[in-house]
């Protein structure tokens, strides 16, 4: 075990690390420069319950009807040996549809056989249609090897692996929800990392893997299966960029306290503390991506970051509200690097202060 | 964000409550405003679930829908729903008014008001835009029919969601967005959407500062969100179980009205809260004093009325799933000219507004030193009136000479800049010569040139009128736009459901499509 290994354990507090899946693993890319949330999630910590200890849980509930139109739409698309599914996909990628493709279930209980299993199905070479149902892929998160179950199908076809995502959010005429359609690009691109890795470490081209992702949901209003294909190139490069990062946890380790710790059984008050010791970047992005989110919402109070970044902006880029309303009134002089912004605060607060008190210009 | 807005929300994280960005309201707000709280069942493509509808705060009426992956109960739904908003609709229509067209030589009949949907937020606006979707190609024949409402009110919520697309329309509006535009709060455009915390800060209740009552107001078991997606919490332990008993009662007639019960009261649970805020909401608003353009921009709300109901009486087919090229680029082309006219409008009724672009040298303010009324330029063919102004002001004036600028106190005429001296005290002297809304004599009429003494406000920003552009028509679409339609469909034949227009094929309107 290395040392970063060891420090990383300790911070947890000596439970297992937290399994990453795809989503956790998409939710890293968002916001790669908060030190704090880089650290806790390479140490593997449980966030939510650790929002929770400290007074702030996060709200990431699932509705049960979600879950089950999911489930129901998912065994839709994959029944009868996915006969379906491979027309779809082989229609969408402009590809013959071939006459019969074989079917291989790689799930089960048995990690390290089914890793094996996987391995072999997907590097075992053969040019022929395939499917390959729960492929148990990994990746290499902060050093450490990383499990990914995804509940996905690898479709080979014409040489070339595809990425399936079935999902259950509708296309309305070709149309569908931009932040479901991006939340579902990085969790692909994470699969085709994953998949390019496990291809690559076989001794066979990575590009073997298309950085086309077929993502296949329901049309309309109706159940009927659509397929349609998203290029995750860009989602590939910022997670690269993420995971390089997060492999030189070493260097972010260097910043952080002696002491930190994030050990759930440790008092909520010391656990804020330590918190506190670990810079965090908040953005109220984060609030839709991260579970500790409401507490450092909470800690950036009376910062212009919590306004968001285009108030921010519009603010000159003074980081504290107090600062810029002090500048505002012209009761502090400008530093050199607000002598841009001070001025138009000035003049912005005087405009607003004659106006709202009557001026009739 | 504007400086001015931005400085807006600090100055509102500072005081604790929000602070208005606008001294007049931007939007026309009904005498009977119908408000509308949908909510939608997580998961299935925009299902209604419930809704609570009607047009004052003690006519609240809740419709739901009890198995809502049922599609029959869905387009019920519809139904029952159509059954408030059409005679809602139809209210608007007892009286009509004469507008002259035609520069006054031929009249036109408009209703002399117009239906106001109000909806608690953007995604709010999104979900009625889908049940239009889902509803204006149904059919009340054939193999599944409806209700015949149902496809109506789809053309209906069809022709509000594409009216909300319009700047300056208030056929439907955001509850959020129409308060955003007034007032600015201490927390992010991400937080503002959600309606408890934004009226939590614009009107926090006693002892409270806006940041608590909006903290407050995100915990879901103490303020349900405003819909229409519901809260996980409250599908898992409340909603299911009721919709499972309701299933589980079967045929039985009073343990199904007894089950129906239990369902409908957590909903209005859900829902009244919001029902609520919609209303202080709409007091707030109306406690403000409406800009002096706003009814002109309320004009434009009956006209679209007018001739969607015409279109309707005449049997006129369902809004196409797509535009196509030329209908797409007119479109645009009228949204464009709708969003500019927008802006300069608000800038010239509220001078809160305009102070943003003063702050972007679009504008300045300043006194009125000299005034040479009957200044007359002779150097053309024919003599003109031309009076000459001398402002001074204490703003940067970054226009060059020869620019043409505007003052919302006398829309109608142009200032052009002469000269632009900068004194020796910080102030700046322009010289503008006057132009327009004088008459057509050579002697200015009294109040039509400003007078020394005069505060006014000078700008780039024109309200003059924008000319519409030239679009081929569809079946010269040129081929850099896929050249035209492949088959003109036959105007208005309302027989065939296929919508005059549409180029997306023949596939609009088959019934079959949402029942696979």
């Amino acid at each position: 075990m290395t040392s970063s290994a060891e420090r990383l354990a300790e911070i947890r507090g000596g439970v297992p690390p937290r399994r990453h899946n795809a989503r956790t693993i998409a939710a890293l890319t968002g916001n790669p420069g908060c030190t704090r949330r880089a650290v806790l999630d390479s140490a593997g910590v449980d966030k939510p319950k650790l929002a929770e200890r400290i007074g702030f849980p996060a709200r990431f509930g699932q509705s049960r009807f979600a879950i089950t139109r999911g489930n129901a739409f998912e065994a839709q698309v994959k029944a009868d040996g996915g006969i379906e599914l491979l027309r779809l996909v082989a229609e969408r990628l402009g590809v013959p549809v071939p006459a019969r493709a074989s079917w291989t279930d790689l799930g089960g209980d048995d990690l390290p056989d089914r890793h094996e299993r996987s391995r072999a199905a997907l590097t075992g070479g053969g040019d022929e249609a395939a499917l390959f149902d729960h492929p148990l892929l990994g990746l290499e998160v902060a050093g450490r090897r990383v499990h990914l179950e995804p509940d996905l199908v690898a479709a080979r076809l014409g040489g070339r692996f595809h990425v399936v995502e079935i999902k259950s959010f509708p296309v309305i005429d070709g149309q569908a929800d931009p932040a479901k359609v991006s939340a579902a690009a990085v969790q692909s691109a994470v699969y085709v990392l994953a998949l390019r890795e496990l291809l690559a470490a076989a001794g066979r081209d990575s590009e073997l893997v298309s950085h086309d992702v077929v993502l296949v949901c329901p049309r309309d209003f109706a159940n009927q299966p659509v397929a349609s294909l998203v290029d995750v190139r860009k989602q590939l490069l910022v997670l690269r960029r993420q995971l390089d990062r997060m492999a030189r946890i070493d260097a972010l380790l260097d910043e952080v306290p002696a002491e930190f710790t994030a050990d759930l059984t440790a008092e909520p008050g010391t656990l804020a503390a330590a918190l506190r010791t670990v810079e965090a970047r908040y953005a109220p992005e984060c609030l839709a991506a991260c579970e500790l989110a409401y507490f450092c919402r909470d800690e950036a109070r009376g910062h212009t970051t919590t306004l968001g970044r285009p108030v921010r902006e519009a603010l000159g880029g003074i980081a504290d509200v107090a600062d810029v309303l002090a500048l505002a009134i012209g009761e502090r002089a400008p530093g050199p690097e607000q002598a841009e912004a001070a001025p138009l605060l000035r003049a912005a607060a005087d405009l607003r202060a004659a106006i709202l008190a009557g001026d009739p210009a | 964000m504007s400086t001015l807005r931005a400085l807006a929300k600090a100055q509102a994280v500072a005081a604790g409550v929000a602070q208005p960005v606008a001294t007049v309201r931007h939007l026309h707000v009904s005498d009977r405003p119908l408000v509308l709280v949908p909510l939608a069942m997580a998961g299935e493509a925009n299902a209604p679930l419930a809704a609570l509808v009607g047009a004052a705060p003690d006519e609240a009426r809740l419709l739901i829908v009890p198995q809502p992956r049922n599609r029959q109960q869905r387009f019920a739904f519809a139904a029952e729903l159509a059954g408030i908003v059409l005679p809602y609709l139809d209210s608007c229509r007892g009286v009509s008014e004469a507008v002259p067209t035609d520069r006054g030589r031929d009249v036109r009949y408009r209703h002399v008001d117009a239906p106001q949907l109000l909806v608690p937020n953007p995604a709010g606006t999104t979900f009625l835009r889908l049940l239009g979707r889902s509803t204006r190609f149904r059919r009340p024949d054939g193999d599944h029919p409806v209700h015949p409402s149902v496809p109506l009110l789809g053309r209906w919520l069809t022709f509000f969601a594409e009216r909300a697309e319009h700047p300056g329309s208030s056929a439907l509006l955001a509850m959020t967005e129409a308060l955003t535009l007034h007032w600015a709060t201490g927390q992010s455009a991400v937080e503002d959407l959600h309606l408890p915390a934004l009226l939590g800060w614009i009107d926090p209740p006693p002892g409270l500062t806006g940041g608590q009552a909006a903290a407050r107001a995100e915990d879901p078991a103490v303020c349900p969100p405003a819909g229409p997606a519901t809260d996980p919490d409250f599908d898992n332990r409340r909603l299911a179980p009721a919709v499972a008993a309701y299933a589980e009662a079967g045929d039985d007639p009073v343990g199904r009205a007894a089950a129906y019960a239990e369902l409908e009261r957590p909903l209005r649970d859900q829902l009244a809260p919001t029902w609520e805020l919609m209303w202080r909401g709409v007091g707030l608003l109306r406690a403000l004093p409406p800009g002096a353009r706003v009814a002109g921009r309320w004009d434009l709300d009956k006209d679209a009325f007018t001739g969607y109901a015409e279109h309707v009486d005449a049997g006129g087919g369902p809004q196409p799933r797509r535009d196509g090229a030329v209908a797409a680029a007119v479109r645009l082309h009228r949204l464009e000219r709708a969003l500019t006219s927008y802006a300069v409008q608000r800038a010239y009724d509220d001078p809160l507004v305009m102070a943003e672009h003063r702050l972007t040298g679009e504008a300045f303010v300043g006194d009125v030193t000299l005034a040479d009324p009957k200044r007359v330029d002779d150097t053309g063919k024919r003599p003109v009136l031309r009076p000459r102004i001398q402002v001074v002001t204490t703003e940067p004036v970054p226009m060059p000479v020869g620019a043409a600028l505007w003052s919302p106190a006398r829309p109608a005429q142009k200032a052009r800049v002469v000269f632009v001296t900068p004194g020796a005290d910080g102030k700046i002297e322009v010289v503008l010569e006057l132009s327009g809304g004088m008459g057509r004599g050579l002697t200015a009429p009294p109040g039509t040139v400003p007078e020394v003494g005069e505060r006014l406000c000078f700008t780039t920003l024109s309200d003059a009128f924008l000319p519409a552009g030239n679009f081929p028509a569809p079946e010269e679409t040129p081929w850099t736009h896929g050249g035209p339609p492949a088959a003109a469909p036959l105007p208005d034949e309302p027989a065939t459901g296929i919508p005059a227009g549409a180029t997306t094929g023949g596939d609009d309107g088959d019934p079959a499509e949402d029942w696979a």
